[in-house]
């Protein structure tokens, strides 16, 4: 315990000292009170004279403005935020020589791979709680509507879930920084993972789909069967990406309008009725277990990859250090 | 100057793949005395001192490193013993007292005894005047020191130094044999020094050992291995002679 909070406090003021972490937490800081003073303002100009909604506070983080929401934005940059904490981890302390002076002092070797980790963790918290508290200001004072319970535990939820999401994307990173000597190279295979998963599997899945199960035009329209085939396909394979699970996982908790993460949702002629007259947000609980298995996923895909970086670095020979 | 043993081994056996990198190595070391490991380059000094330390796993046989097996209890071995890898690192970044201040905490020496410590061992080494200036900027030399000091903090029974003067200039390396010796008189630290600079070797350590493709070939006192190698009539020998022959006969 001792090792790794030695290690721990350095490596936090390693992060803090550095020009790497300054840029980074700007860079967020800086395009999410753009994005908020945007959507705040045309939220503002909206409600001119109107009861304000429920719920109204989350539209901040939601909706999209003129270029994208901060969930977005996270969504897209909280990777790179993770990659940039952690691709020389491990292979930094290996070209400096270092890591061999390190594991010969009283220190369980574990301590090494945790304390990196957690600290890398630890910033990406501070950043994203920083983030979220300094929209929250600026969002109050825009529209004049403090936060409800609801909407702060909603809030709080999805923190957890981007900075559990940042951290598998952390691990990743670090996870390459124990295999590869070169930061470089480290940077470019994280890099080559977070495009394949952003771009390439939502592409995949589309092609996948449909070839498995394509969907021809008949002479009575489309064949509903044949949508829901083609549609189901689509979104297991989908899934697959981290960044499908957590997009979902987050937009269905900060939006309680969203009773569903499927983005196909077949309803007769009786339930289209019943939603257009019951347009109620779903409670904070049913949201949660809606997007449960999404958040269990992101857990385990967080752990896993965290797991097999452990066990690579233990069993990895000083000798090649 | 008999002592307690202080390192033993027993077959200890390293394997990487089919290349035997330590065979069967058997040595003794007592406490107090400077031992020279001699051999050349990949002849299986590293490796051995990384089993020493508990870093590497032997493949077969055991090794006692201050009375503890470094394989089980590598925690109790590491808090005694220091080890100056070759090259040794640093955070470029940080100066030479917070260098030795976070080697000082990872062995858990409270904070007042790691500051008098700390300004002690910079004396010793003559980097007082440096310890502000970060260590990026430092010579070789200095950082040799500096690695000294570092092994030094946690006041070590026992302390591995892989090639400690390699890289160095002749006055660097003058400097750093003298303080080696004066550790082992006036500290009584064992000294484990792995190296293939033999005249260095010659001037400073009791007994060698000399060790080619993973063989200890020869150990004992230099005058004791030329007695047997070089014959008893020739006084004016060099080590380089007597590990010569070693050599050429392996």
């Amino acid at each position: 315990m001792h090792g790794i909070l030695t290690i721990f406090r350095k490596e936090m003021g390693d992060h803090f000292n550095s020009l790497r972490f300054l840029l980074i937490s700007a860079l967020i800081v800086m395009v999410g009170v753009i994005i908020t003073s945007m959507v705040g303002m045309a939220i503002q100009e909206e409600l001119k004279g109107m009861a304000k909604p429920t719920l109204i506070f989350l539209l901040l983080f939601t909706s999209t403005g003129k270029l994208f929401s901060f969930v977005q934005f996270i969504g897209f940059f909280g990777p790179l935020l993770g990659i940039f904490l952690g691709f020389d981890a491990i292979n930094r302390e290996r070209v400096s020589r270092t890591l061999s002076k390190l594991v010969s002092q009283p220190i369980f070797r574990d301590s090494i791979i945790n304390a990196k980790f957690l600290s890398g963790v630890a910033i990406i918290a501070i950043i994203l709680v920083a983030t979220v508290l300094l929209i929250s200001g600026l969002g109050i004072r825009l529209i004049g509507v403090v936060p409800g319970v609801e909407e702060v535990s909603r809030l709080i939820i999805y923190v957890v879930i981007s900075l559990l999401y940042i951290s598998f994307w952390l691990g990743i990173s670090i996870l390459f920084s124990v295999i590869f000597r070169s930061a470089a190279t480290s940077a470019l295979a994280s890099l080559a993972i977070w495009i394949f998963f952003s771009f390439f599997v939502s592409l995949g899945a589309s092609v996948l789909s449909d070839a498995v199960a394509p969907v021809t035009q008949t002479a009575s329209g489309v064949d509903a069967e044949m949508l829901i085939r083609h549609e189901r396909i689509q979104r297991l394979t989908s899934l697959v990406s981290p960044m499908t699970l957590y997009s979902e996982a987050t937009t269905t908790i900060l939006d309680p309008m969203r009773k569903t993460t499927r983005t196909l949702v077949l309803m007769g002629p009786l339930e289209r009725f019943s939603m257009s007259r019951f347009q109620n947000p779903l409670p904070l609980l049913e949201s949660i277990f809606i997007v449960i298995p999404h958040i269990i996923s992101i857990v385990a895909i967080t752990l896993l990859c965290f797991g097999i970086c452990y066990f690579v670095f233990m069993r990895q020979e000083i000798r090649t250090v | 100057m008999k002592g307690e043993i202080i390192v033993e081994t027993e077959d200890l056996t390293k394997k990487y793949g089919s290349r035997t990198a330590v065979d069967h190595l058997n040595i003794k070391i007592e406490e107090g005395e400077v031992f020279g490991f001699l051999g050349p380059n990949g002849a299986g000094k590293t490796t051995t001192l990384l089993m020493f330390l508990g870093l590497t796993e032997p493949t077969s046989g055991r090794a006692k490193v201050i009375g503890f097996d470094p394989t089980r209890e590598p925690f109790k071995v590491k808090e005694k013993v220091g080890y100056l890898p070759e090259n040794v690192g640093f955070y470029d970044d940080m100066d030479a007292r917070q260098n030795l201040r976070y080697i000082a905490r990872l062995n858990r020496i409270s904070g007042e005894v790691s500051e008098k410590r700390i300004d002690y061992w910079l004396e010793m080494v003559g980097l007082s005047d440096e310890s502000t200036k970060k260590v990026g900027a430092f010579s070789k030399g200095m950082r040799q020191r500096l690695g000294i000091a570092e092994v030094l903090i946690k006041e070590p029974k026992l302390v591995f130094l892989d090639e400690p003067t390699i890289g160095l200039d002749p006055d660097g390396t003058n400097r750093m044999l003298d303080l080696i010796h004066s550790l082992s008189r006036e500290k009584n630290i064992t000294l484990f020094l792995s190296s293939h600079l033999l005249d260095q070797v010659q001037r400073i350590c009791d007994r060698v050992g000399i060790m080619i493709n993973g063989n200890l070939v020869a150990i004992g006192p230099i005058e004791e291995l030329a007695k047997n190698k070089l014959g008893l009539d020739q006084q004016d020998y060099t080590l380089e002679e007597i590990y010569m022959k070693y050599f050429k006969e392996a």
